[in-house]
C-alpha cells in the first residue's frame, strides 16, 4: 500500500502573531515552524495504514529548502520517503500548488491513496486537496474523521461529522482524503526515527509556478478582543456571584 | 486594571523566579516588610527560566562561593520541603575523564561533599537501563536531588505576603527613574503605575540587563540557548513513585544528562554550537508559542547527540513506541566568568543585581543578597559574584558574547583551574608589550590586560638552573606553566628581576579630607610621614578581609593607593562608596595613566643606580619609603616595597613613558644579570617561599587578620571600619592559623611525582578531613613551586591543635595522598625569614 501525504511548513505561531514591517509575511525570526494538526493526523493516519498493510509512506512538499525539516519530521513518524518541491521567492497559490503536486505524482505514479490536511494553517483555502484529485481524476472525500482501507478490494471508507451526523463515503483506490484533526491521536517522534529522519534521502524538483489569478497586497492583524477577568468576590460571600455565573453559562439550571 | 498598590516600598524586586521570589522572603525577613514583588507574568510561572529548568542540584566542587551558595540552596530547598534526593552520577567515557574524576575527588573531599568514583558495574546497578560497557568509570554524588522549583518560589512568596510583603502580578517594569542629582535609585515605572523606591534589584535573569539600561546601567549576562528534550512515556518508569527515583547521569564526556522526570526522560545537552539570542529578542508572553524562553527547537542542532544518548541508554531510548513529547531551546544566563552578579551596581546607588543564577544557587544567592542589602555583609563570602567587579570592556555585548561562547561547551569540560580564554584577547596591553613579545611572553590574561607569565627567551636559563626548576612530568601540572618560571624565580634571587606591573590599579585619593577616608578604611596607620609606605588591610564590619594593598602618602592631602587587577574595581567601588560621606575628597582612578615595573633582586640598587644619579643608597631610599627619582631623563614614582622578599623598587612612570622605562632596564641590567620576570614569579613562587598573603587566596571575608598571621603588636587609636570585630579578634584564641606547609614526597602510585595546584584537602595523618571550629575545612588556599628552598610549598589554614610547626599530614591529590610537613605556622618566611634581603 503506497501512501502519499501532503503537508505545508508553516510558522508555529504564539497567542499573539507579530508581522514583519512591509506587512508581507509573519515574522518568524523567533518561530519554530510546523504543520498544521491535521496534516499531522494526516502523517499518522498514512503510518498507521502502512503498519498494518504494508507499504511505504511518501511525505511530499512544495516550500522553500527549509521545508525538508517538515519532511524529516514526517520520517521520524514513520514515512519512508520524501519529495520536496522547491519553490523560489514567488508564493504558490492554491491552484500553483495544485498543478506543481500532481505533476509530481503523475511522474512517480504507483500510489494508492494520496493524504491531505483539510487545511492549511496560513491561508486556510481549503482547496489543494480537491484541485488535486479533480485534475487527477480521483474521487476525494474532504473533512475526513474516520479512515479503514480494505486493499484487497482496493476500496476505502471514509466517515465526517457533518451538523450531527455521520456521512460515509465509499471510495475506490486510488483516491484523495482530505483529514481533519482528531482522526487520530498522532504518535511523537522516537529516538531512532529522528536519527532515521536524519540520514532520509530528499528527492527535490523545481515545480512550474502560475498565476493564480490572486495576489497577496498585505496582511494585518484583526483587533483582538482585550480579555478581563472580574473577580466574584472572596469566601463564602462569592457563592451567589458564582451560582449565578455558572447558571447564565447552563453549567447550573 | 490592578494598579500597584502600595506606590512607595521599601524594596522593589523585579522578577519573580526562584531568585525574585527567595529575596523577596529573605528581604521581608530580615526587616524590609515593604517590600513589592513585580513581574510582568502571572503567577505562579511568570515565565521565567525557572519556568522551564530541570531543577536537579549536584552539590559544586570548582570554586568554594559555588559550592557554599548550592549547600545553602539545598538547605533552604529541603526545609520548603520540595527537595527529593535521587543521587548523581557523572560517567566517564575517556580516561582523561577519568583523571579528572580522580581529581575532583579530591577537591569535593575538600568541602566536604559526599562523592565516590564506582566502576561501571555500580553505575548499572544504580542505573539498570545505562550501558556500561561504553563508559570507564563513575562519579557518585548520593546526596544530588531535584527540587521543585516553582513551589518554591510559591513558599517564599507567600511567606513575604504574610510578613507584609506585595507582590504585583502580570505588570511589566517600563523605566527605572534615577534621580539625576544624587545618582540614586528613586522611583520603579509600571504598567501599572509608579512605585517609589530607593532599593530595586533587577531579578529578571535572561532579561536583567534590559532593566538595567532603564537606569543607564549594565549587567554582564547573555541569554544563550540550552537545548533539552523529554522522551517518554518510558515503560519502566510507570512503576516509579514520585518526580524521580533513579539517579541523574552526567554523560560529561558528550556534554549532556539524562535524569528522570516522572514517566519521562529528560535529556538535555551542552554539546550544541553556542546559540547566543539578545535579551532584546526573547518573544513576550502573548508572542510565544510556549513561554518567552523555551524558544523552538532547533534539530539541527540536537541531533547529534540523539546517537550519543542512544549509545549510553539504549534499551530505553531506543524504545520506538517512547517519543520525543517536549523538546525546547531553553535560555539561559551566561556571564563572562561564569559566575553571578550580585550586588549594587556601580553605576546607581540603590539598583542591585540578582542575577545569572541557575536553579542550584537560587535561594543561597537570594539570601545572601538580602543579607547584604540589609546589614552589609552576607554569611557567604561572595566577592567572586561582585556585580561591581568588571571593568567596562568586560560589559560590552561583544565581551560578553565572546566568553559565553567560548564557555558554553566548557559546561560540563575538563578545565584547568588557571586555563586562559582564547576569544578576546589583547584587550588591554602595557606599553612595553611589543618588547615582551619579542622576549618571547606567554602571557596570560587579569581584568584584560595581557601579562607576561614567563619569557621564552629566559630558556637559556633551564640549563643552568638544571634539576632547580623542579621540572614536571605531568602533563596536568604543566599545562599552562613552565619550569622557566622557575629558572626567573632562581635568576632574580640570584642577581635581578624586572617584573611588568601595568595591570596595578591605582587610585589617587586627594584633598583635605583624603586622611580621614583612609584611615576609616585601613586597619593601619595612614597617618605617617609623606613620602611613607603603608601595607594594609580594608576589612569589612566583620572583620573579614575586604581588600589586601598598599598605600602611598604622597604629600599632606594626597595618597596613592595601589591594589591588583583582578580585585580593583570591586576595592574602587568601596572606596568611593565610602567617600561619598567625606568632604574634600577627590578620588580619581590613574590605572590607565600609569605603567609600573618591578625591579628586584640583590643588584636591583646596582641597576637601578646605573640608570639614576639620584641616591639609592640604603640610608639614602630606606625601605618602606617612596618618592621620585630621575631615569634616563624620565621622571619616575620610585617605591621600595617588595611582594616577592628582594631589595628593590616598583617603578611608576605615565603610561607612555613605560616602554622607554623597561628597555631602560633590560640594556642597564644586561651587566648585572637582570632578566625579565612573569607573573608566574610575581604572583606565585616569589611570594609563596616568602609567605606573603593574596586576595582571594588566602585573605578572604572568611577568615580574619589573626588568623592570617598578620596581626600588628598595636592598634591605631582612630576609628576604621571593622575595628571592632578586630578587637575581639585579638582578645580570643584563633579557630585557625595560617600555616605554610611543605610536600615530603611527590611520588604518586604510578611513580611520576605530582604536584598539587591549589584546592586540595589537607587530611590528619590517617586521612580523615580537617575542619575547625568555625566549620571551615582546611585545604590548600595557594600551592606552588619554592626553588630556592627545593621545596613544594602550600599554604592552608589550620586549627590550632595542628597549626604545630614540624607536624606530619597529608594533603590528597588526584585520589592519592602525599605526606606533608608543617613548615611555619604563621607568616614567617620559609625564604630568608629574617627579612635581611628586602631590607638589604
Amino acid at each position: 500500500m503506497e501512501v502519499i501525504v501532503c503537508v505545508k511548513r508553516v510558522p508555529m505561531v504564539g497567542g499573539r502573531i507579530v508581522l514583519t514591517p512591509d506587512g508581507q509575511r509573519i515574522d518568524t525570526k523567533l518561530l519554530g515552524f510546523t504543520v498544521s494538526p491535521h496534516e499531522e493526523c494526516a502523517v499518522e493516519e498514512a503510518v498507521r495504514l502502512v503498519e498494518a498493510n504494508g507499504g511505504a509512506v511518501t511525505v511530499l512538499t512544495l516550500g522553500p529548502p527549509e521545508a525538508e525539516e517538515q519532511l524529516r519530521d514526517a520520517v521520524a513518524l514513520g514515512a519512508s520517503k520524501c519529495v520536496l518541491l522547491e519553490t523560489g521567492e514567488r508564493e504558490f497559490g492554491p491552484i500553483a500548488t495544485a498543478e506543481a503536486i500532481v505533476a509530481a505524482v503523475r511522474e512517480r505514479g504507483g500510489y494508492d491513496l494520496l493524504l491531505f490536511g483539510n487545511e492549511a494553517a496560513d491561508t486556510g483555502d481549503f482547496q489543494v486537496g480537491i484541485r488535486v484529485a479533480h485534475m487527477l481524476g480521483l474521487p476525494v472525500a474532504t473533512g475526513i474523521k474516520s479512515l479503514e482501507v480494505d486493499p484487497g478490494s482496493r476500496r476505502a471508507k471514509a466517515r465526517r461529522q457533518y451538523r450531527g451526523a455521520e456521512e460515509l463515503f465509499e471510495l475506490p483506490l486510488p483516491a484523495v482524503v482530505t483529514v481533519k484533526e482528531g482522526i487520530n491521536l498522532p504518535r511523537y517522534p522516537s529516538l531512532p526515527g529522528r536519527i532515521r529522519a536524519k540520514k532520509a534521502a530528499v528527492e527535490t524538483s523545481t515545480p512550474v509556478w502560475r498565476d493564480d489569478g490572486l495576489s497577496k497586497r498585505e496582511l494585518s492583524l484583526p483587533e483582538v478582543e482585550r480579555r478581563h477577568a472580574e473577580v466574584l468576590g472572596q469566601g463564602k460571600e462569592a457563592v451567589p456571584a458564582l451560582v449565578s455565573v455558572l447558571e447564565s453559562i447552563g453549567l447550573l439550571t | 486594571m490592578n494598579e500597584v498598590t502600595p506606590t512607595s516600598a521599601g524594596a522593589v524586586v523585579i522578577g519573580a523566579g526562584i531568585v525574585g521570589n527567595c529575596l523577596t522572603y529573605h528581604l521581608a525577613r530580615l526587616g524590609v516588610r515593604d517590600v513589592v514583588l513585580v513581574d510582568k507574568g502571572p503567577m505562579p510561572n511568570p515565565g521565567g527560566s525557572t519556568g522551564h529548568a530541570s531543577n536537579f542540584i549536584f552539590p559544586v566542587d570548582y570554586s568554594r562561593m559555588m559550592t557554599e551558595l548550592t549547600s545553602d540552596s539545598t538547605a533552604q530547598y529541603k526545609e520548603l520541603g520540595v527537595f527529593t534526593e535521587s543521587g548523581g552520577i557523572e560517567v566517564a567515557r575517556d580516561s582523561e575523564r577519568e583523571v579528572e574524576f580522580r581529581r575532583r575527588a579530591s577537591t569535593a573531599k575538600a568541602w566536604g561533599i559526599e562523592v565516590e568514583i564506582i566502576s561501571p558495574e555500580e553505575v548499572r546497578h544504580l542505573v539498570p537501563y545505562l550501558d556500561s560497557s561504553v563508559i570507564l568509570s563513575g562519579l557518585y554524588f548520593p546526596r544530588v536531588g531535584v527540587v521543585d522549583s516553582l513551589r518554591a518560589g510559591t513558599i517564599m512568596r507567600e511567606r513575604a505576603q504574610a510578613l507584609g510583603g506585595r507582590v504585583q502580578a502580570s505588570t511589566e517594569v517600563i523605566g527605572i527613574d534615577v534621580n539625576p542629582a544624587t545618582g540614586a535609585v528613586e522611583r520603579v515605572r509600571t504598567s501599572a503605575g509608579e512605585i517609589e523606591t530607593e532599593l530595586v534589584a533587577i531579578c529578571c535573569g535572561v532579561w536583567s540587563p534590559r532593566l538595567a539600561e532603564m537606569a543607564g546601567s549594565h549587567i554582564a549576562l547573555t541569554p544563550i540557548v540550552h537545548q533539552m528534550i523529554s522522551v517518554g512515556p518510558i515503560p519502566l518508569f510507570s512503576g516509579t513513585v514520585g518526580e524521580i527515583e533513579y539517579p541523574i547521569v552526567r554523560d560529561v564526556d558528550t556534554n549532556m544528562y539524562e535524569r528522570q522526570h516522572g514517566g519521562d526522560m529528560e535529556v538535555g545537552s551542552y554539546a550544541h554550537r553556542p546559540i547566543i539570542v539578545s535579551p532584546d529578542e526573547i518573544p513576550s508572553n502573548e508572542a510565544a508559542s510556549l513561554s518567552p524562553p523555551e524558544l523552538p527547537f532547533t534539530s539541527d542542532d540536537f541531533d547529534p547527540q540523539l546517537a550519543q544518548a542512544l549509545e549510553l541508554m539504549p534499551e530505553l531510548l531506543g524504545d520506538e513506541s517512547v517519543g520525543i513529547r517536549y523538546a525546547i531551546n531553553g535560555l539561559i544566563s551566561m556571564t563572562p566568568d561564569g559566575h553571578p552578579v550580585l550586588g549594587e551596581l556601580p553605576e546607581v546607588k540603590g539598583l542591585w543585581s540578582v542575577s545569572a543564577s541557575w536553579i542550584k544557587e537560587g535561594p543561597g544567592i537570594a539570601r545572601a543578597a538580602a543579607e547584604q542589602i540589609v546589614g552589609g555583609i552576607s554569611e557567604v563570602d561572595v566577592h567572586e559574584a561582585d556585580a561591581s567587579r568588571f571593568y567596562p570592556f568586560q560589559l560590552t555585548r561583544q565581551h560578553v558574547r565572546a566568553r559565553a561562547r567560548e564557555g558554553f561547551n566548557k559546561m560540563y569540560g575538563v578545565v584547568h583551574p588557571v586555563e586562559q580564554w582564547t576569544l578576546e584577547r589583547e584587550i588591554r596591553l602595557a606599553p612595553m608589550f611589543p618588547s615582551e613579545r619579542e622576549l618571547g611572553a606567554f602571557c596570560y590574561q587579569t581584568a584584560g590586560w595581557e601579562r607576561p607569565h614567563w619569557y621564552a627567551s629566559n630558556a637559556p636559563l633551564l640549563e643552568r638552573y638544571g634539576d632547580r626548576v623542579m621540572p614536571r612530568t605531568a602533563e596536568w601540572e604543566a599545562r599552562w606553566w613552565s619550569p622557566i618560571i622557575n629558572a626567573e624565580h632562581l635568576a632574580m634571587r640570584d642577581a635581578c628581576g624586572l617584573v611588568d606591573l601595568t595591570a596595578f590599579v591605582e587610585i589617587d585619593v586627594a584633598g583635605p579630607g583624603a586622611l580621614e577616608l583612609l584611615q576609616e578604611l585601613s586597619v593601619a596607620q595612614l597617618d605617617v610621614a609623606n613620602g611613607r609606605v603603608v601595607y594594609t588591610s580594608w576589612l569589612d564590619g566583620a572583620g573579614g578581609f575586604k581588600a589586601d594593598l598598599t598605600i602611598m602618602r604622597l604629600a599632606e592631602n594626597h595618597f596613592r593607593v595601589v591594589t591588583g587587577g583582578a580585585h580593583g574595581m570591586a576595592d574602587k567601588k568601596w572606596l568611593l562608596d565610602h567617600a561619598a560621606a567625606h568632604d574634600g575628597v577627590e578620588v580619581w582612578d590613574l590605572t590607565s595613566s600609569l605603567s609600573t615595573v618591578g625591579l628586584w633582586g640583590p643588584r636591583a640598587r646596582d641597576v637601578l643606580a646605573s640608570a639614576s644619579d639620584d641616591d639609592v643608597s640604603g640610608e639614602g631610599f630606606a625601605f618602606g619609603t617612596c618618592r621620585e627619582i630621575e631615569v634616563n631623563g624620565l621622571a619616575v614614582l620610585a617605591s621600595r616595597i617588595s611582594y616577592v622578599g628582594e631589595l628593590g623598587w616598583e617603578l611608576y612612570v605615565p603610561i607612555e613613558q613605560g616602554a622607554r622605562l623597561w628597555a631602560t632596564f633590560l640594556e642597564a641590567g644586561r651587566p648585572h644579570g637582570l632578566v625579565p620576570v612573569g607573573i608566574g614569579v610575581y604572583g606565585t613562587t616569589g611570594r609563596l617561599e616568602k609567605g606573603y598573603r593574596a586576595y582571594g587566596n588566602e585573605l578572604t571575608p572568611d577568615y580574619d587578620i589573626v588568623e592570617a598571621g598578620m596581626t600588628r603588636p598595636k592598634v591605631k587609636a582612630q576609628e576604621f571600619v571593622g575595628k571592632d570585630a578586630y578587637l575581639s579578634q585579638r582578645e580570643a584564641a584563633p579557630s585557625a592559623t595560617l600555616c605554610t606547609l611543605t610536600v615530603d614526597d611527590h611520588r604518586s602510585s604510578t611513580g611520576e611525582l605530582r604536584y598539587m595546584l591549589g584546592g586540595e584537602p589537607v587530611l590528619t595523618p590517617d586521612g580523615k578531613r580537617i575542619v575547625d571550629e568555625k566549620g571551615r575545612p582546611a585545604y590548600v588556599t595557594s600551592a606552588g613551586s619554592a626553588p630556592s628552598l627545593g621545596k613544594h610549598v602550600l599554604l592552608a589554614y589550620l586549627p590550632p591543635e595542628l597549626a604545630v610547626e614540624g607536624g606530619k599530614l597529608l594533603v590528597e591529590y588526584m585520589s592519592e595522598q602525599f605526606p606533608a610537613t608543617v613548615a611555619i605556622a604563621g607568616s614567617r618566611p620559609l625564604f630568608d625569614p629574617e627579612n635581611e634581603r628586602v631590607r638589604a
